[in-house]
């Protein structure tokens, strides 16, 4: 019984720290599939955690914050897509320049608005997501096993949580249920194609590129307002690139976005969990080699090792219209 | 670069166009400053006064420039390759490995100036090895070597981690980081450099591996611009199917460059560990891998032009931490916003202003080479 409750607590874990990695993965999948690479994710997704953190210490509502999050990633966004679809310039160059800039601004900006070295003001109870307790969690706690997984793993989420699990199916759909993702995923195949069907290939990159902005928007709202209470300079320290791993370990697919996420979650969690316990059959593991193993795993698949990971045809590369 | 544009002068190529992208990046910047209620100007000018205005302060920006020309000659030998090293942060990071064990070694037994070659060996060899894997997976099995160089940034941080906590760190002490090197793990400073000058170097650590840095940039520009080897690394980054036709070893060629270019970027670890501090501590590379990439573009991957970029990132260094002193409300972070914005302006958005610049030139009359003629590719 010790054992499967520990469990439940590694799980909860798990799917507390796999949300921003499954919202900003997703984002990158909107853009990285509509052929624009995005290693800019981690930029994003900070400078959208301080926005929100700052906009709700200031206005006191939750929800203004989410949106000056998403304003904010939105805004970087349209500049990444300025420098690489009207510019035409190196999308790698332009990704690492925002993710530079999100650095240093969050924490000039914070320091000079807020003097606390950086932070943004604690949020207060309102400024803040709360958990959602699912019906009937309370009475069925004592149920064993299915008691435990449904009050303790299922119920006492965030909102956003939920939404970010909803938003796999949903992206699922999109992309392959509707015109608009047949268009996007055609624009990252082959977009002359899609350019000689007549359809703006420069439109249609620049909305799949506004959709990575706003999801990288919501994942760095969570960070600020949900998983804590306020923003701490580089809070995301490093999750933009895992979720990039964990994209290309999904090998560009909605679901095992999902998956790959959660795995680097639980990978994450069982590290925090296992300071100076040893494993069972292994013996004590060095937390640094759990911390680096996503990274270790996404370049052995990258390698081709463990199957092979396809980028989509286009990607990275700028759409020049034929003369 | 298959841009159609018209071929401008080398002066305004290569001059011209990234000043201009770097005085729109600092126009940016400037309103960052203004928007946390300083003063840009004066901002500027406590930026001059603190790198240049007195002796230790040009210490301290040369001290900088020096990790800055080898990181950006190690992203500069990847571009000419058509490749992106991201990962000279990590590169230069377990390249410390190569300076500290040779170090603690032979430190106690050696003169410096036979610890320093096995130092330098020790360096290119560890942040060529780091670079190697990278480098290889990309010729031989096709993964992207930005991808797996940024992966290689965390995975080195780790191993680094770990290394200095569990393995380095000398018994009893809290400290990550190694034992204090003696006499022979420490390089003179360069005061007799300076001193001609009338300047005093004070505390600042400007130290030999400037000249060793200046040397790298020679040779670099020899073996880029003077050698088969660097002919064909050119050709594979302006065509990687016109090297492949003529019959140029595509993967070897990617291998040797990655390897030299995690070379370059591992000696920068010469500089803090063996130049500065006199032991290893974690993070001594303290973000010059990633400032590389902005040098590289401002000095358009040319020796030439890398050296005055790295001194400007020198000047922001170490201004940048007068004008902390000065202007609370202004922390170091300052340089990581114009360090981006010049990649930005100067990489990413390198062509914007050109159209513009060429018309100007154009209408300027016509002048002979000012033809629009087509840009070679």
């Amino acid at each position: 019984m010790e054992t499967f409750d520990t469990l439940i607590v590694i799980l909860q874990s798990t799917v507390r720290v796999s949300v921003p990695l499954i919202l900003a993965a997703l984002a990158g999948l909107y853009s990285e599939r509509a052929g624009i690479f995005d290693i800019g994710l981690e930029g994003k997704m900070l400078a959208a955690a301080f926005a929100g953190g700052a906009a709700a210490a200031v206005t006191a509502s939750a929800l203004m914050g989410l949106a000056a999050a998403i304003f904010v990633s939105v805004c970087l966004a349209l500049v990444h897509a300025f420098a690489s679809i009207t510019q035409r310039g190196n999308q790698i160059v332009s990704g690492v320049a925002i993710n530079f800039i999100a650095l240093g601004a969050t924490v000039i900006l914070g320091q000079a608005w807020f003097q606390q070295g950086g932070r943004t003001p604690q949020l207060v109870e309102g400024a803040r997501f709360s958990t959602v307790e699912l019906p009937f969690a309370a009475e069925i706690a004592n149920v064993p096993i299915l008691g435990s997984i449904y009050s303790n793993l299922l119920s006492g989420h965030f909102l956003l949580t939920y939404l970010a699990f909803a938003l796999v199916p949903f992206t699922w759909w999109v992309l392959y249920r509707t015109r608009f993702g047949l268009r996007l995923r055609a624009v990252g195949e082959n977009p002359g194609a899609v350019d000689t069907a007549g359809i703006s290939v420069t439109w249609m990159r620049y909305r799949a590129v506004i959709c990575c902005g706003i999801l990288c928007g919501i994942a760095g709202a969570y960070l600020s307002m949900a998983m804590t209470a306020g923003f701490v300079k580089g809070m995301t320290a490093g999750k933009g690139f895992i979720a990039l791993a964990a994209l290309i370990f999904a090998k560009w697919k909605p679901v095992n976005v999902m998956f790959a996420c959660l795995l680097f979650g639980f990978l994450d969690a069982m590290s925090i969990r296992m300071q100076g316990n040893a494993l069972p059959l292994i013996g004590e593991v060095p937390v640094q080699l759990m911390q680096a193993l996503p990274y270790i795993l996404t370049v052995v698949l990258l390698a081709g090792f463990i199957g092979k990971a396809i980028p989509p045809k286009a990607g990275g590369v700028p759409y020049v219209k034929e003369r | 670069m298959s841009a159609p544009y018209a071929k401008l002068p080398a002066w305004v190529d290569y001059g011209l166009i990234p000043l201009i992208n770097l005085v729109v990046a600092f126009m940016v910047a400037g309103l960052v400053v203004l928007a946390v209620g300083e003063s840009p100007l004066r901002a500027a000018s406590l930026l001059i006064q603190g790198a240049f205005g007195y002796g230790e302060g040009i210490g301290f920006t040369l001290y900088y420039a020096t990790n800055f020309i080898f990181t950006g000659l190690a992203v500069a030998v990847a571009f000419h390759c058509g490749l992106f090293n991201i990962g000279g942060e990590g590169q230069a990071y377990v390249a410390g490995l190569g300076v500290a064990l040779p170090i603690l070694w032979l430190d106690q037994i050696m003169p410096w100036y036979v610890v320093f070659p096995a130092a330098i060996l020790g360096s290119a060899l560890v942040g060529a090895a780091w670079a190697f894997i990278p480098g290889w997976l990309q010729a031989k099995r096709g993964s992207h070597v930005v991808i797996t160089t940024i992966m290689f940034n965390f995975i080195a941080s780790s191993l680094m981690v770990y290394v200095l906590v569990d393995v380095l760190k000398p018994a009893g002490s809290m400290a990550p980081q190694t034992r204090t090197f003696e006499e022979g793990g420490q390089l003179p400073r360069l005061d007799w450099l300076l001193s001609p000058f009338g300047l005093d170097i004070g505390g600042a650590p400007f130290n030999l591996s400037f000249l060793l840095a200046l040397v790298a940039a020679f040779v670099v520009w020899v073996v880029i611009w003077r050698t088969r080897l660097g002919y064909e690394i050119r050709t594979m980054g302006h065509s990687p199917k016109a090297a492949r036709y003529a019959g140029i070893k595509e993967s070897r060629i990617i291998i040797i460059t990655m390897m030299m270019s995690g070379a370059l970027a591992g000696m920068m670890a010469l500089n803090p560990i063996m130049g500065d501090q006199h032991r290893m501590q974690l993070d001594f590379v303290t973000g010059a891998g990633f400032v590389g990439i902005a040098v590289a573009l401002m000095g358009r991957s040319h020796p030439v032009g890398i050296v005055p970029a790295a001194i400007l990132f020198g000047v922001l260094y170490q201004g940048g931490a007068e004008i902390s002193f000065e202007m609370p409300q202004i922390s170091r972070d300052m340089i990581t916003i114009i360090q981006g914005l010049v990649i930005l302006f100067a990489g990413a958005l390198e062509n914007m202003f050109r159209p513009a610049i060429t018309t100007f030139f154009a209408t300027l009359g016509s002048a002979g080479e000012t033809k629009t003629a087509p840009a070679a590719e």
